[in-house]
């Protein structure tokens, strides 16, 4: 069981999520401090670790759109967030999955913060509101480097691979 | 059965017969860019070499671009020693296409690319830039990655599991009005079908228009492809492409072009009749959020912008000096000019752009991604609005959630500078 942090619409871009000025900050181990920099509230208690990990935030159409930067992953990874959203921009989708952070497609999801949630492989329960929602699985290639731990590990194995 | 472009590019890439959307495969790449996020990519290429006993080196140091853009000259000591890092990994590494912070061969990536002649008809161009998709103008199937996924690019040479996107084509026809640009196209269509209309999808572009539009056109067009959330934006190379190649970017020998099969299966057909065209307006704080000018004639601007990955070069520069010649801003307005590369900077500054432009009373700033994306110089105060011909007005995108930014032309952008109001430049201002 977990519980919905933060409520978001539709295109949500990555300079929402890590605003553009904090880009020449790029190591996954110092992004999170500038997470959603301008939803000050919410910033300052990802910062005071008021928000337990496996926390939820649930987001409508095309979130992570625009920049390709991977700050807005990481920053969102450190804290171990999962980002439910009704679908995600691309690059967004695939730098999360690269850094093994748990993201769920869920087309229909409705939720508001402070539902609490019961999230499994296959659909996203709401407690609060007794509704279902169904997940749509990743594509079976993602998969494959989600299961390797994420991209760096993947990577490794396929390199030790063709060097042999 | 008949495969797109990218299908194609993608059988080449691969080594196979055929592929079709919905396949994964693993490309080749033939170029690999990054800017000042290499900081962050060679931090992860080295943990993917960690405990491995391998030695740190990249697969191909000629097939890997860099270029600092995003934060030129250096805005902090944090940027100035990340990108110390990166020289320092470029001169181990060998990778000669580096282009430093220069008056002779620096600016932004995605001009730099094309006029240094990196880009071929056909090839595989990934960068970690959204806006690699730029690159499609020259016929090449070129996407935005994350900095991980680079780092396995440089230990790999390919791509992993790419998914096979599915294709949109988009046919224009018709001449397009004067005043009515490129840019003006791309906003229209992203305002038509949404800014995820073409999520996980390429967008083809056909047409008589495009075939007379300029490579430097079909660069804003793919550029801001990405915008409607395309994979890429891609344009067919022919006359004009071997033209760029040969003339612009002193690419010397054969030019192999790629063209779609006609019986190519597309997810969707979109017609667009350029002579019914309107200049187009993006307004706060979606880009999809358009509209024809004349609906927002009349705001109040505080900031102009002309330049960027999207609109920096020197025909945008050209007609932004043509309409400002022998005139003034209007005293209430700033206006930044910032061309794309060093070279186009020097060509405007031969052509006399620059100074119509500073007699004028613009700001001419040196090539980089400036103000675009609110890092660097030309923060907006709080209630602001800015014009520019950038590509994005993402809420705080200018480096201030409390101000607004529109999206338009360099010829919306230069009559609005001299009204310091949104102008209809058919009007005249």
């Amino acid at each position: 069981m977990t519980k919905v942090v933060l409520k978001l619409g539709d295109d949500v871009s990555t300079d929402i999520i890590y605003p553009g000025r904090f880009m020449a900050t790029v190591l996954p181990t110092e992004t999170p401090q500038y997470i959603f920099a301008d939803l000050v509230d919410f910033n300052r208690r990802v910062k005071n670790q008021d928000i337990a990990p496996q926390s939820v935030i649930v987001a409508g159409n095309n979130f992570g759109c625009g920049s390709s930067r991977e700050q807005a992953a990481s920053c969102l990874k450190g804290p171990d967030f999962i980002v439910i959203a009704r679908d995600f921009a691309r690059i967004f989708l695939q730098n999360s999955i690269n850094l093994g952070l748990n993201t769920i497609i869920c087309p229909d999801i409705e939720a508001d913060e402070g539902d609490e949630l019961k999230i499994s492989a296959t659909q996203v329960l709401n407690l609060t509101s007794g509704k279902n929602f169904k997940v749509v699985p990743l594509p079976q290639a993602r998969q494959a480097i989600i299961d390797a731990g994420g991209l760096i590990p993947y990577t490794r194995q396929r390199l030790l691979q063709t060097k042999k | 059965m008949g495969m797109t472009l990218v299908e194609k590019i993608l059988a080449r890439a691969t080594g196979q017969p055929a592929v079709k959307a919905g396949d994964v495969v693993e490309p080749q790449v033939d170029l690999a860019m990054s800017h000042e996020n290499a900081a962050l990519v060679l931090n992860q290429f080295q943990e993917i070499y960690q405990g491995t006993g391998l030695e740190a080196r990249v697969w191909d140091p000629d097939r890997i671009t860099i270029i600092f853009d995003h934060r030129v000259p250096a805005e902090s000591s944090k940027t100035a020693t990340n990108q110390k890092k990166v020289r320092d990994f470029v001169s181990k590494q060998g990778i000669g296409k580096f282009h430093d912070i220069r008056g002779d061969e620096g600016g932004i990536c995605h001009q730099i690319l094309p006029e240094n002649g990196y880009v071929r008809p056909g090839a595989v161009v990934v960068g970690t830039d959204s806006h690699t998709t730029s690159h499609g103008a020259l016929g090449a199937f070129a996407f935005g990655i994350g900095a991980t996924e680079m780092a396995s690019v440089w230990a790999l040479g390919r791509v992993l599991n790419v998914e096979v996107p599915g294709t949109i084509k988009v046919e224009v026809h018709g001449d397009f009005h004067p005043y009515v640009l490129p840019k003006d196209l791309i906003l229209y269509l992203i305002g038509k079908i949404s800014a995820q209309g073409a999520n996980f999808k390429v967008i083809e572009f056909h047409g008589p228009a495009i075939k007379k539009i300029s490579t430097s056109g079909r660069l804003t067009i793919c550029n801001m492809s990405v915008e409607a959330g395309a994979t890429a934006g891609i344009v067919p190379g022919d006359a004009e492409t071997v033209r760029y190649l040969n003339d612009d970017a002193g690419v010397k020998g054969r030019i192999e072009i790629l063209q779609p099969d006609a019986e190519a299966i597309y997810d969707r057909v979109i017609q667009i009749d350029a002579s019914a065209m309107d200049p187009q307006v993006a307004c706060p704080h979606t880009v999809d959020n358009v509209k024809p000018v004349q609906e927002v004639v009349g705001k109040q601007v505080n900031q102009i912008v002309i330049g960027s990955c999207t609109n920096g070069r020197l025909d945008d520069i050209r007609i932004a000096a043509q309409i400002l010649e022998g005139k003034k801003v209007a005293r209430n307005v700033r206006m930044l000019v910032f061309p794309a590369s060093a070279r186009i900077y020097r060509q405007a500054l031969q052509d006399g752009y620059l100074l119509s432009l500073m007699n004028a009373g613009a700001v001419v700033m040196n090539s980089g991604c400036g103000p675009c994306l609110g890092v660097h110089q030309g923060a907006l105060a709080d209630g602001d609005v800015a014009l520019a011909t950038t590509n994005r007005n993402f809420k705080g995108r200018m480096g201030n959630p409390a101000a607004e930014v529109f999206l338009c032309s360099p010829a919306v952008a230069a009559a609005s500078a001299l009204t310091g109001k949104i102008t209809d430049p058919r009007k005249g201002a």
